[in-house]
């Protein structure tokens, strides 16, 4: 491949427009942690300002030591995770009857599942507030795994199966020739090829689950097993809007799901991409 | 001799038939029970229970005037002019927010799908929104749009853009923009992501062949890059139609459908009616409404797709 002479105009041109997306997407997040760490005096009258005269981090001693953000964070943590394990678990044997098989009804199937994309989750969520009522599980977190992991299964099996199809199905033919059934071929040759897409879609699943703010405050009212995003709301409402201490537990919010998010970015793009390929 | 090979067959067969049967209706479906019970239970049954209600007079607030009711929600929703507005509003909300997502989508995808120096880092900086909590985002942007501690506002001085620093939010002629930005900012890496894939698929080989044959950038762009990537951007912009229609949750948060109702969605309609007016049969018949209309804008996306590409 021969290589193109280098144009001075058109790589100062890249260079300006990745500085313009990496602006973009970072500047909300920069502008989060600087009111964060503001001194609440400061925070209005130095409002526009780039950066403050003076730094604090009283903003986050307060929401670790004085509020219930531990126990909002370990909760949220516990949904999520589970959410997560339960999702990746469940998808990953769909997708595979997804890759590997052709049965009766896996059109239909394939089409339920994606309808479930499409319509407004607001529409079930009364009739999910009556059934988890009438379970006597209203204030429970495992409910909330549940319907969380209902929702998230059809995405992740989507993602899984493209993981699936780029996996060619020699390896385990080539197993179960020697013996393996069909369980143990996917146990021992296609589960170790498969970890990035199964760390992938737990990543996505996490973050998708983290975040979730509406079911949570329909089927939750009891302080102690209020998920995150409810208590970043109790910051607004209890204490009139205490902007400095809720971006400071929003920042603090942030981290496991971009640590998680960073970890898996590249997965995801390479899942996608070899589903893509062989698929 | 001829009998007992016969016999052998027939046994053979059986055994052939059995284990096709258990490969093509049993064994399928052991890996699939667990997804299917989850969406059927979480979803699917309260989906119907959900189009029952919106026949049904159900409202907390007026718990005795409970049962069915027919069509009465529907007609009601015909000569509702909330619901035309937020209808009208739903519409260019999904409009502006998937175009400018696609087209910054395609952007980033194209420049990561080229080599610069950092790129690892980049790629994982560039894609962070998207893993930032809704409720957060959207707050973060009231702040950024708020003229007393947001920077936003004067920079739009600075551009001409606005004549004095002001809540855009605030102002019913343009208040969609604020969550529609922040749409923006959250949705371009899903593009990128998804797009960026379905680049990397392009074979090399292509654009080798295109480079001898002399083709231009423009050229190799509408004739390799584009028609390779229309499946997939078919696809993906259906799907986040569909969800962006839906999406209530920034609305509701930065604006919460006001000024003047100027920001209402359909979406956000369903949760104000169902929270705030607690009257679960009208907002499930919007519900429904809105259900109708995203499968006709499916049916009619997904056969534009058959007809146009021949992927």
């Amino acid at each position: 491949m021969s290589i193109a002479r280098p144009r001075p105009l058109l790589i100062a041109g890249k260079y300006a427009a990745l500085l313009g997306y990496l602006t973009f997407a970072l500047f909300p997040l920069y502008w989060l942690l600087k009111i964060a760490i503001t001194p609440d005096q400061l925070i209005f009258t130095e409002g526009t300002q780039l950066w403050p005269s003076s730094l604090t981090f009283d903003n986050f001693r307060t929401v670790l030591f004085q509020t219930d953000f531990l126990a909002y964070f370990g909760n949220s943590l516990y949904v999520s995770l589970g959410t997560a394990a339960a999702t990746t678990l469940i998808a990953a044997g769909a997708g595979y009857a997804f890759s590997r098989f052709d049965f009766g009804g896996k059109k239909i199937i394939i089409a339920v599942m994606l309808i479930t994309q499409m319509f407004p989750l607001l529409m079930i969520i009364a009739p999910i507030y009556k059934i988890v009522a009438s379970f006597g599980m209203l204030n429970s977190l495992t409910s909330l795994i549940v319907v969380y992991t209902a929702f998230n299964i059809p995405f992740a099996t989507f993602l899984m199966q493209s993981f699936f199809d780029g996996i060619p199905k020699d390896l385990e033919e080539a197993a179960m020739m020697d013996g393996c059934s069909r369980f143990q071929a996917l146990r021992k040759v296609i589960f170790p090829l498969t970890l990035p897409g199964l760390g992938a879609t737990l990543g996505f699943v996490f973050t998708a689950a983290w975040s979730e703010l509406l079911f949570a405050l329909m089927l939750i009212s009891k302080n102690e097993a209020m998920t995150f995003p409810m208590g970043l709301l109790t910051f607004v409402s209890k204490f009139s809007v205490d902007w400095g201490q809720m971006m400071a537990a929003g920042v603090l919010a942030l981290i496991p799901s971009c640590l998680f998010f960073i970890f898996i970015q590249r997965y995801l793009v390479q899942g996608l991409t070899s589903g893509a390929v062989k698929g | 001799m001829t009998t007992r090979s016969q016999a052998i067959d027939v046994s053979g067969e059986t055994r052939a038939r059995r284990s096709l049967y258990w490969q093509y209706m049993v064994e399928p479906f052991l890996y699939l029970s667990p997804a299917i019970v989850l969406i059927g239970t979480v979803m699917l049954i309260p989906l119907i229970v959900g189009i029952s209600y919106s026949f049904q007079a159900i409202e907390l607030l007026n718990p005795f005037n409970t049962g069915w009711v027919g069509l009465e929600n529907y007609q009601q929703l015909w000569s509702d002019r909330k619901f035309w507005i937020a209808l009208e509003n739903t519409f260019w909300w999904t409009f502006w927010s998937i175009s400018f997502q696609f087209l910054l989508g395609l952007g980033l995808a194209m420049l990561l799908n080229t080599q610069f120096y950092g790129k690892k880092l980049f790629q994982a900086l560039v894609f962070l929104p998207w893993a930032v909590p809704t409720f957060l985002s959207a707050l973060t942007w009231a702040w950024l749009f708020n003229p007393v501690i947001g920077p936003l506002p004067h920079w739009m001085v600075a551009l001409g853009i606005l004549s004095e620093p002001y809540n855009i939010m605030g102002d019913p002629e343009i208040a969609m923009w604020g969550p529609i930005v922040a749409n923006i900012w959250f949705g371009v890496p899903f593009f990128a992501i998804t797009l960026l894939a379905a680049l990397q698929s392009i074979p090399s080989e292509l654009y080798e062949a295109a480079e001898i044959d002399g083709a231009s950038a423009w050229q190799t762009f509408t004739k390799i890059t584009l028609p390779f990537l229309a499946p997939m951007i078919a696809i993906t912009v259906m799907l986040r139609t569909i969800w962006i229609a839906n999406f209530a949750d920034l609305i509701y948060v930065m604006t919460g459908g006001g000024p003047a109702n100027s920001t209402q969605i359909v979406s956000s309609y369903i949760f104000t009616t169902a929270f705030r007016k607690l009257d679960f049969g009208y907002a499930s018949a919007i519900a429904v409404a809105l259900l109708f209309i995203l499968l006709i804008y499916a049916v009619i996306l997904l056969w534009l797709r058959k007809k146009l590409v021949k992927i």
